[in-house]
């Protein structure tokens, strides 16, 4: 079996998720701009005097996939390496992939990833 | 009179005219298209591109001559004859036009043009994003026609409000040395009427409309700087030390506004803005315009410092009075243009290198009485009446003819794809659509 680790963190902790990410093994993930929000609510913007709430602040969304025993320890990883302990970090979850395959070979299940 | 051409102020008025133009495309173009959304930026650039088309086209044709055609008296006290020089025909043949700075008639025509063509191109910013772009082009046409050539010929092209005109003869001549009333308190009424008929954008003022490139707008920020010198200083009409006096009054109030406009928002809101930086660099310049070359150094640090304030407070009046001018040209344009007018009636001066034309007295706190004062205000107060009524009355007739506003679907999913069948920038996942939502 293999799970979907998903993370949203905040962009500036980004090249330290991928290089403890890569030191514990993992060989791929992809990396996307996002937009949201948590608890921390958006900030505010003043332009000429008016001022603007934005709601959704930017966020970076990684997807890793792994094999099922690895799923927690990755989990850690990406906790360990985003944390600053202040409100807005973000959020990870895992959750299972009933199939996944490589597009260049045909592989299947855990041999894909 | 038999003038003798003088290459120097001839080759500075070339000049001066090259950089003025640039002071529309692209400065005026990226100023104000830096501020609007992503999905609007194209066009606010063929907003600005088109008036330099349209009124470049006309000025040749008959707006030198509605503007600059010699007749004073009767009515010509208001506007000149269209037919004097069509199609500028006649003004090469004739060696008295040369003005008696020795600069010929034809370069006077080139400067002038560039005039016009700004302050056509300004009025676009009080109705970004949502302007039917054929109404917007018969608009510079009527407009520059009506409103624009009529203006700049009573003030300067020996109407009532200039030298020798009946407000010369009451009072004193009104100061107004490179613009303040004849581009400014004009392009900021004529915006404000045309932002009230137009309505407001779709979600204004409850949901923000951000700036979406902050950068283009320092950047326009700062040609428009250089281009104003060409503006100021080449108003003097020669290569003199009165154009100098204008370049320097021209440069320390930009300073200075900006300066007191970043203080005031750091004051009120916390930050220094770049947006108020540059805002800031161009309420000096038009605030100083009017008083260029009028005033002596501290005449024009106080200028430019009464202005950064005043314009920073005056861009708020919008959510006050709840006219949606989206870019501010009634807060910077029409109120910078009146700070600098009547600011006049208090510093102008003849001394120090300062000048003022014939008829004028100097300033309520350099020697003079009010009578200055009086005569700012009446040049200043007819030029906000004058514009905001013709233009109002220009949009009333536009509106019945052609509508003035694209459809709401349009506006919302962006004027700029509705409008020219293009988009500003390459998106493959609608992720800017989803910022804009902001």
């Amino acid at each position: 079996m293999t799970k979907l680790v998903t993370a949203v963190i905040q962009p500036h902790r980004l090249d330290d998720v991928k290089s403890a990410l890569e030191a514990a093994g993992v060989r791929g993930l992809t990396v996307s701009e996002a937009s949201g929000y948590g608890r921390q609510r958006g900030h505010t913007e003043v332009y000429r005097g008016a001022e603007y709430t934005v709601d959704l602040v930017p966020k970076v969304k990684i997807d890793v996939l792994v094999a099922d025993e690895d799923a927690l320890g990755v989990t850690e990883v990406v906790i360990k390496a985003a944390q600053t302990g202040k409100i807005g970090d973000g959020k990870v979850w895992v959750v299972p992939v009933e199939d996944v395959a490589r597009v260049r070979t045909g592989e299947h299940g855990d041999d894909a990833l | 009179m038999d003038f003798t051409l003088d290459s120097g102020n001839t080759a500075w008025m070339l000049i001066s005219a090259v950089i003025v133009l640039m002071m529309t495309v692209p400065a005026l173009a990226f100023f104000y298209g830096g501020m609007v959304r992503g999905k609007s930026v194209l066009n606010m650039l063929m907003m600005n591109f088109i008036a330099a088309g349209t009124v470049g086209l006309v000025w040749v044709l008959y707006g030198y001559s509605m503007t600059f055609g010699g007749h004073t008296t009767g009515f010509g006290q208001f506007v000149d004859s269209p037919f004097e020089y069509f199609g500028l025909v006649g003004l090469t043949d004739d060696k008295s036009l040369l003005a008696a700075t020795g600069v010929p008639a034809l370069v006077v025509v080139a400067f002038q043009a560039t005039f016009a063509v700004i302050t056509v191109a300004l009025i676009s910013g009080a109705i970004a994003d949502r302007i039917k772009f054929g109404t917007w082009i018969a608009f510079t046409v009527i407009w520059v026609t009506a409103v624009y050539f009529p203006m700049a010929h009573m003030v300067w092209g020996g109407g009532f409000l200039g030298i020798g005109g009946k407000v010369s003869e009451w009072l004193s001549t009104p100061i107004d040395f490179a613009g303040g009333t004849v581009v400014h308190i004009n392009a900021g009424a004529a915006g404000l009427a045309l932002a009230i008929l137009l309505g407001r954008r779709k979600g204004w003022p409850t949901s923000p409309i951000r700036p979406h490139n902050l950068p283009y707008v320092m950047l326009g920020a700062a040609l428009l700087w250089v281009g104003w010198f060409g503006f100021n200083a080449g108003s003097e009409g020669a290569a003199d030390a009165t154009a100098g006096r204008a370049w320097i009054n021209t440069f320390v109030a930009t300073c200075v506004a900006m300066i007191t406009w970043l203080l005031t928002e750091k004051i009120r809101d916390g930050h220094a803005t770049s947006l108020g930086a540059a805002s800031g660099v161009v309420a000096g310049l038009v605030a100083i315009t009017p008083a260029a070359a009028a005033v002596d150094s501290f005449g024009a640090i106080a200028i430019g410092a009464i202005a950064g304030v005043a314009c920073a407070l005056a861009v708020g009046l919008k959510y006050k009075f709840g006219f949606d001018d989206a870019l501010d040209v009634v807060g910077v344009h029409l109120v910078g243009g009146i700070t600098g007018t009547v600011l006049i009636g208090f510093l102008a001066t003849n001394k120090q290198g300062a000048w003022y034309p014939d008829g004028a007295q100097s300033g309520l706190f350099y020697g003079g009485g009010v009578t200055q004062l009086l005569s700012q205000i009446v040049v200043a107060a007819f030029a906000v009446v004058f514009s905001f009524v013709m233009t109002y009355i220009i949009g009333l007739i536009l509106k019945a003819i052609t509508g003035l506003r694209v459809s709401e679907e349009d506006e919302v999913s962006g004027i700029d794809l509705a409008v020219h069948g293009e988009t500003a920038y390459e998106t493959l996942d609608g992720s800017r659509v989803l910022t804009e939502v902001n």
